[in-house]
């Protein structure tokens, strides 16, 4: 896979963003890769979660806003608990989430679920789902 | 000994399973479980972006109820629903600046919230409170000879800061099952996400999740698999039948409330557990352990 860094990248406020929405310090995690490890939904993601954490550090946005992975994580708190460094790995993949979602980029749109998605599922179901997926 | 209690939206009707067979059991208990009278839905899940203070509201108003009611407490059941409420009020408790501009938000709430409600889960009401060695004696039907995988989750114990029990291999629902005379069983994905609400638009991926984690409690030998999220409880039992669409080697397993086993060793009637509202019928391994 090709990656493209650039200064101006390095540079875009996109990195304050998520640092700030997610409290967290990027330039602190040495890609020791224990989040990955332990991430029970690796098998399904496009960026893994030590690849997020760099990608963030580098600045690169469209192919962390784009990635399939964000949408895959379900705010387990796995990495959180395992990461020698402290970073709270599923903050910043929630900042990823929320700057798309306040920009109504929904990832779950309602009026698409069908009768069964909804009524099949719990209340609690359907109510964390939409907290997570949409704006 | 009174306690003030909040349900959560799906303990009144897919859960309603975990609700009844915990009343019975705190009633046997010599517990009286009042409920509040007026309470919201938490949201389900802890807002994590540090911006996001609107989204905390919904949890910290029924800290404001509690308070209404002259309780300085809150017990829950549901872990989704602990892990919003306990997360919340640990968060406007150490800032005061976030914790001022809820107040604010909620002007017209008559009590200011000042971060002095104890939020409380039932298991910690059990072992800390109520304690172990005082159920232990009040057991009527052992558990004798029940293989039981607690599955834990994610929410009961993560974060740390929940502090129930050890975030890596918690043990209190092993000690509680020994207690009503159960036979743990270990096995390694017992804090390993179910995918939790990716139910709802990608079935597809709990049900590996739920093969995988009771195919690790089934390998290990264990009858019925506990939860205590009714989350949890709708993927690992109701999306058993997805499950076996995907892995037709997958063999169905009973998914039962911890509280059921408790009702059950407590001597509950058979109509506070519910069992019309499972997928996997639990009776016949129960039968087969004379506990029904
Ligand atoms: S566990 Fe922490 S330090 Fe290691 S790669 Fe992940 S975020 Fe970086
Ligand atoms: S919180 Fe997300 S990234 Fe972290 S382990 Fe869980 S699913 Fe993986």
């Amino acid at each position: 896979m090709r990656i493209n860094l650039s200064k101006k990248k390095i540079e875009d406020p996109f990195i304050a963003k998520v640092e700030e929405l997610s409290n967290q310090n990027l330039l602190a995690c040495y890609q020791c890769g224990k989040c990955s490890a332990g991430c029970p939904a690796v098998s399904q993601m496009d960026i893994l979660p030590n690849q997020i954490i760099r990608y963030a550090q580098l600045g690169l946005k469209d192919d962390l806003l784009k990635s399939k992975s964000i949408w895959i994580c379900a705010s387990c708190f796995t990495c959180n608990a395992r990461c020698p460094k402290g970073i709270n790995i599923a903050e910043v993949i929630e900042a990823l989430r929320q700057i798309l979602l306040r920009n109504r980029e929904d990832h779950v749109k309602v009026e698409k679920l069908t009768d069964s998605e909804k009524g099949d599922v719990p209340p609690i179901a359907i109510i964390s789902n939409l907290r997570k997926f949409t704006s | 000994m009174k306690v003030s209690y909040y349900p959560g939206c799906t303990l009144k009707n897919n859960a309603k399973n975990f609700e009844d067979s915990t009343i019975c059991s705190l009633n046997k208990l010599g517990i009286q479980v009042e409920e509040l009278p007026r309470w919201n839905c938490c949201g389900t899940v802890f807002s994590l972006a540090t911006d996001d203070l609107i989204h905390h509201l919904a949890p910290i108003r029924n800290l404001i109820r509690t308070k209404e009611t002259d309780s300085d407490s809150l017990m829950t059941l549901c872990a989704m629903c602990f892990n919003t409420l306990k997360r919340a009020n640990e968060r406007v408790k150490s800032d005061p600046e976030s914790l001022d501009k809820i107040n604010t938000f909620m002007y017209r709430e008559n009590i200011k919230y000042e971060g002095d409600v104890k939020v409380l889960h039932l298991l910690e009401l059990l072992r800390d409170e109520i304690k172990f060695e005082a159920i232990a004696q009040q057991i009527v039907k052992p558990l004798k000879g029940l293989k039981v995988a607690n599955y834990y989750g994610c929410l009961l114990v993560r974060p740390k800061e929940i502090g129930l029990d050890d975030v890596e291999n918690p043990t209190i629902l092993e000690t509680l099952t020994t207690v009503l005379g159960g036979d743990p069983i270990d096995f390694p994905y017992k804090t390993e996400c179910c995918a939790s609400y990716q139910t709802v638009d990608k079935p597809e991926i709990v049900a590996e999740r739920t093969y995988h984690i009771l195919t690790s409690a089934q390998s290990q030998g264990a009858d019925v698999v506990t939860v205590s999220c009714p989350l949890c409880a709708f993927n690992l039992d109701h999306r058993q039948k997805e499950t076996i669409k995907q892995y037709p080697e997958f063999k169905n397993i009973p998914i039962l409330y911890f509280t059921q086993l408790l009702a059950i060793a407590l001597g509950c009637p058979e109509d506070t557990l519910r069992f019309d509202l499972h997928y996997v019928d639990p009776k016949p391994i129960l039968k087969e352990k004379g506990l029904i």
